[in-house]
């Protein structure tokens, strides 16, 4: 979707402003939200992409003005809602009024810790073999769906060259939607500063993305 | 945000003390120090570096001291021709197993925004210069790859124990908005 999260690109927010010292988490209940998260993915409520999808999905107002960790918040209630898992009645009483829904990997235990630490694994077999060869010239598509992708704005249409391939990944545009994994081919796509960005770009700028292959074509 | 905890609690969902040992584990087991020894290593073991390059995940799955590492690392290498430097446009993809939990600002509009667009002048924001005839690559991390730069080695550092080379080795000089601290320079 052409939401305000696809931010490469816009102008108008400012200096970075680093902060010396940073503390991991600001207060308490960012890292609970972090944990929650974590921890309900795990047990199967929800794939990454489904969860990267309902933090998109929050109004623009609401997604520029909220911190990092308040936009988790409202993107997994939102979801948690959406999928059954709680209710709104429950979420204004504030305490459990429902019957649980079953999770597909049961309560998340302190057995399941260990295993939420180390990143998901994305890679799957090949359907079908890779249509592009790393060197080869491809136009990222102009398209602009209203659901989950990975393609952002600002190399829509533009010409790069492909430089890596990572093999056969879930593809998010169908896993956040929750119409299975439909793996595809994953490949770093490269794209001159100039390109992207016109004459008063860097023109000792590259900038790549990573690109799955629905995205691409022959250029 | 506690009442949400208190009915995924009680629906039994989840245990709290799992969530407490979530927290626990990423406040004591990620963070910078653990790219730093994988920087530090490659700058000292040349097998070790060409490894690291073809497959970080691989490579840095040999180094038991390291905690685990996800699938598709890849190492960006700064060459005195180009300079590395990673983002997540789209939301705030960083590898977590390597640097720990991102900061504010990489997650924030300003970053996200500018350093496709005007990498150079962002860097500014840093007190960071790359010279004009050096390639600024900037790797935007939209799929489940994670990027990790490996910094150049500072000079005058010849004969260092990888150790040592370690406490050279900052965060951003991983993410590519910063460079390595200069023997010398306080930490």
């Amino acid at each position: 979707m052409n939401g305000v999260h696809d931010m490469g690109g816009m102008d108008g927010f400012g200096k970075v402003e680093p902060e010396p010292n940073e503390p991991m988490f600001h207060a308490d209940w960012e890292s609970r939200v972090l944990a929650m998260v974590r921890a309900m993915g795990a047990a199967g409520a929800f794939n990454i992409d489904t969860s990267r999808f309902y933090r998109e999905t929050l109004p623009p107002h609401v997604y520029l003005s909220s911190s990092y960790y308040k936009k988790w918040f409202l993107g997994l209630e939102e979801m948690l809602i959406a999928k059954g898992y709680l209710t709104r009645e429950e979420v204004a009483a504030g305490r459990a009024v429902q019957p649980a829904k079953a999770l597909k990997h049961g309560k998340f235990g302190l057995d399941d810790v260990e295993r939420v630490m180390v990143r998901g694994k994305f890679a799957r077999p090949a359907p079908v073999p890779a249509k592009f060869k790393i060197g080869d010239r491809v136009r990222a598509k102009n398209i602009h769906p209203t659901t989950h992708t990975r393609l952002p704005r600002y190399v829509r249409g533009h010409v790069g060259i492909v430089e890596l391939n990572h093999g056969c990944h879930v593809f998010p545009d169908s896993a956040a939607m929750e119409l299975g994994e439909n793996p595809q081919w994953l490949y770093t796509v490269v794209f001159e500063g100039r390109d992207l960005w016109g004459a008063d770009g860097d023109p000792t700028s590259k900038v790549s993305i990573d690109a799955f292959e629905p995205y691409l074509d022959p250029a | 945000m506690r009442a949400l905890e208190t009915i995924l609690t009680e629906k039994g969902y989840v245990e709290p003390a799992a969530l407490d040992a979530i927290i626990q584990a990423y406040e004591t087991k990620i963070g910078p120090h653990n790219g730093a020894r994988v920087v530090a290593k490659a700058w000292t073991d040349p097998a070790f570096k060409t490894a690291l390059l073809e497959d970080g995940s691989k490579a840095i799955g040999t180094l038991g001291h390291v905690s685990r590492v996800g699938d598709h690392l890849v190492v960006v290498e700064n060459t005195p021709q180009r300079h590395n430097m990673v983002v997540c446009t789209l939301c705030s993809c960083y590898p977590w197993e390597m640097l720990g939990l991102p900061p504010v600002w990489y997650k924030a509009a300003p970053y996200r925004s500018r350093a496709v667009k005007d990498p150079r002048g962002m860097l500014a924001d840093f007190g960071v210069t790359v010279p004009k005839d050096i390639e600024i690559r900037v790797w935007d991390s939209t799929a489940e790859t994670r990027f990790l730069v490996l910094p150049m080695r500072p000079e005058g550092t010849e004969g260092w124990s990888e150790e040592q080379l370690t406490e050279l080795v900052t965060r951003d000089s991983m993410i590519g908005t910063g460079f390595p601290r200069k023997p010398g320079a306080p930490s």
